[in-house]
């Protein structure tokens, strides 16, 4: 049977018909869906855990117990999961264990286009990229027997363009794996990674390491494919489609796995052709590696290091690099459009965030902000969020900067999901070393940008089971923050009247803005659109200032100011009613009769 | 069919953009041809811009289209329409839908948002095989706003159709089969009538 799959549901295909019994994730994009469709499957545990760390913990717990297991995240997440990744190299397991990075090149949603291969490198384990979603199925099959083959966990790296492009997939059924295991592993010399046993592992994943290059060589997905003998590429992942594309008559070299490589059939393919390139997105990776060989090769002298690739893209380097004719370009229309509108993401109307970004602008502090739809209150007209680096980065941010002496307040903003993920030993920081960081928790009640996840806080799970609900209050009152409060999201007086009120405090303190996110189901059959009453209005501009998408400027301009009043699109307003607690003149009315 | 057609939907985020381009890469693959598609979303569910390429050919590499490669444009909304223009084959198909999504921009940033008039003259610079369509309107008549989507596919198959695009090999009831294979089955009939309504836009204009 033939689907159409994205790379992202191929890798789950391909994990359930491997027979994998246990996954863990947190979500990211590109990497949601994958777990995301796995849970799906017949006969599988799959689970969001708090973090990518605890992710990895969870599938190298269960391929030591000989289910074969497999955690993803998207690229930034194997940074937090470092520490689990690199002992999982040292000790190997018992059963296959496979740890998917989803690499964001062109950072289409993330903080840094890092080149996770380099992590395959750092830890001697073997890194397979697939170029499509055929490959991404069968590469997540065989990636499970070399890790068992070897020892080794597989590092699996897939890209923006591949998790995200759908082509046709040829399914298999599922195959359980024979049973290796009959009871947990006593077996501390590989377990117990004291630096007594630790140190007779090094040597063996350095020879481990030779013996997959061995293994790379003869590897099918690694392959020749031999036409003219003027040119010759090695690529890998989506450039190797963008190769075939634009070079219809290069020879190449197609290497489906990236670490470690395959000397001899790098070297041999070189000796078949004048003239050898690599084309690969982000690091000279594959490049250097050639290099080292004493293989003459170019790359990134005619590819670029920054951003994803297109077909585009390599055809006009390739021409700039004299390797293609002028000819070789298809002529691009020069039409004249005029200027248009830009369209930058913004806060949904409705969303339970507004009110405290309102807040926090009024009150000009230095906001210390994190991952999530929330990061958007550093927009314009919000203005209201100075830094942002990493998934738990506020809060410690925050402390640091009151440490460092700053008088003013800093306020730490952090959603609910991310706060389980990496806020919550930041939180532990500042009540143990005391500083007057106020965080605010912004509890939507879902996990949001990546699509309405569950978390420790919604009640429920991955899989649809009925959860304990981790609730806020009682967890930070018991890390000993004494001044804690739970308040409407929507009620931006009461948040105003909080915040002043623990800025004339010296200690840590915890304001939870609480309303479930405007676009969840249940939460859309509440919706009431509002309406500005035009006789009252008179253009004041300060609802402009929430940067809701369904407040307009009205064609009408006010008789006295002359300036704009405000309309509201009834097909976009929720019915928060923030803009209404915020008019000066009590312009904005409430006309749809409750439900 | 030529050796490859290649797609170019643009749209802004909750228009159906998505579920458009899972129907197209399917239809193709029932069409007997190797079909691609991706992608581009994370932010799009706060309003912004979403594109989605699909490729349909004897054999497809990349997922995405070189510029200049557009043989098919499926524009969702007026000021995305012009924004992707540039990327158009000379003489490509068009199916443009007469919406206006305002962004914020406009709306409270005092941006202009392009006329009518200026879409057109635009589009006409580029192509005379192209059809408006005010699919919104349409999909409010049969009493499904979120149709829109489909009376677009509908108005893109029978636009193929009388461009000669496409021929014998796929019949408009393969569409059908698509579009009801992604939708609740209780919406499978206001789908259907969306797709005939936005087929009828186009048999009319010819």
């Amino acid at each position: 049977m033939i689907r159409i799959l994205s790379g992202n549901e191929a890798v789950a295909r391909g994990a359930w018909e491997a027979g994998v019994a246990v996954a863990s994730a947190y979500p990211g994009t590109p990497s949601t869906e994958i777990i995301e469709e796995f849970a799906r499957y017949p006969g599988v545990y799959a689970e969001w855990a708090p973090n990518e760390k605890v992710a990895v913990d969870v599938a190298i717990g269960a391929a030591y117990a000989g289910r074969r297991a497999f955690a993803s995240m998207k690229h930034v997440g194997l940074n937090v999961a470092a520490d689990a990744f690199m002992y999982a190299s040292m000790t190997g397991t018992e059963t296959g264990l496979v740890i998917v990075t989803a690499d964001d090149p062109g950072m289409h949603s993330s903080q840094n286009e890092q080149d996770n291969r380099t992590f395959a490198r750092f830890a001697r384990v073997p890194c397979l990229e697939p170029s499509d979603s055929q490959e991404a199925k069968e590469m997540m099959i065989a990636a499970f027997a070399l890790s068992e083959q070897f020892d080794t966990p597989v590092l699996f790296r897939m890209t923006t363009r591949i998790c995200h492009s759908s082509s046709a997939v040829v399914l298999g059924e599922r195959v359980e794996p024979p049973a290796r295991v009959t009871r947990f592993p006593r077996n501390p010399a590989k377990y117990v990674m004291v630096p007594g046993n630790a140190r007779p592992r090094h040597p063996l994943i350095e020879q481990r390491q030779e013996a997959i290059a061995g293994f790379a060589e003869t590897c099918r997905f690694n392959r020749v494919e031999a036409r003219g003998r003027e040119l010759g590429i090695i690529a890998s992942g989506v450039a190797y489609q963008y190769a075939r594309e634009v070079f219809p008559r290069a020879s190449l070299l197609k290497l489906g796995m990236t670490w470690p490589l395959p000397a001899q059939l790098i070297r041999d393919f070189a000796a078949s052709v004048e003239r050898l390139i690599v084309i690969e997105e982000l690091d000279p990776f594959i490049e250097e590696a050639v290099r080292l060989l004493d293989v003459p090769v170019e790359g990134k002298s005619i590819f670029p290091r920054v951003g994803e690739l297109d077909p585009r893209t390599v055809r006009e380097c390739a021409i700039a690099a004299g390797l293609l004719p002028e000819t070789a370009r298809a002529p691009t229309l020069d039409v004249d459009v005029g200027p248009l509108p830009g369209r930058p993401p913004m806060l949904c109307p409705g969303c339970p965030h507004r009110a405290a970004f309102y807040v926090l602008g009024k009150l000009k502090v230095p906001v210390l902000g994190d991952i999530g739809c929330y990061s958007l209150g550093f927009a314009p007209p919000l203005n209201a969020m100075h830094t942002l680096g990493c998934m738990g980065a506020g809060i410690a941010v925050a402390h640091g900067a009151a440490k460092a002496g700053n008088p003013e307040h800093h306020v730490a903003v952090i959603g609910d999901s991310t706060f389980f993920h990496t806020g919550l030993p930041a939180l532990v920081n500042v009540v143990y070393n005391q500083s007057p960081v106020i965080t605010i928790i912004m509890d939507n009640r879902v996990t949001g940008m990546t699509g309405h996840q569950e978390n420790p806080g919604t009640g429920r799970t991955l899989q649809g089971k009925a959860a304990p609900i981790i609730e806020f209050e009682p967890l930070v009152r018991a890390l000993g923050v004494e001044h804690v409060k739970t308040v409407d999201a929507y009620d931006a007086a009461e948040i105003e009247r909080t915040l002043k009120e623990f800025m004339r405090l010296d200690q840590p303190a915890v304001l939870i803005t609480r309303a479930p996110c405007a676009l969840l189901p249940e939460v859309r059959l509440r919706w009431r659109p509002l309406t500005i009453n035009a006789e009252v209005c008179n253009g004041c501009g300060l609802c402009f200032r929430l940067g809701c998408p369904a407040i307009l400027k009205s064609d009408v301009l006010d008789t006295r100011y002359r300036r704009p009043k405000a309309l509201i699109d009834a097909t976009l307003c929720t019915g928060c009613a923030v803009c209404a607690a915020i008019c000066p003149r009590g312009a904005v009315l409430d006309v749809m009769p409750a439900a | 069919m030529q050796h490859t057609l290649n797609f170019l939907l643009v749209g802004v985020g909750g228009q159906g953009t998505i579920l458009a381009s899972e129907v197209l890469v399917n239809v193709g693959l029932a069409a007997g041809y190797q079909a691609k598609q991706a992608e581009l979303h994370g932010m799009s569910q706060r309003g912004g811009s979403v594109v989605s390429h699909v490729r349909w050919g004897q054999v497809i590499y990349s997922p995405l289209i070189g510029a200049g490669e557009v043989d098919v444009y499926l524009a969702f909304e007026k000021a995305e329409a012009l924004r992707y223009l540039w990327q158009l084959r000379r003489g490509a198909l068009a199916v443009i839908n007469l919406h206006a999504i305002e962004p914020v921009t406009v709306t409270s940033g005092g941006q202009p948002y392009p006329t009518d008039e200026r879409l057109r003259a635009a589009v006409a610079q580029v192509t005379d095989r192209a059809v408006y369509v005010d699919a919104a309107a349409i999909a409010a008549g049969l009493g499904n706003i979120r149709t829109e989507n489909v009376v677009l596919l509908g108005a893109l198959s029978a636009l193929m159709e009388r461009e000669e695009m496409i021929g014998s090999e796929l019949l408009p009831d393969e569409w059908v089969v698509q579009i009801t294979a992604r939708v609740p089955g209780r919406f499978a009939e206001v789908n259907r009538r969306a797709f005939e309504a936005g087929r009828a836009v186009v048999i009319a204009a010819s």
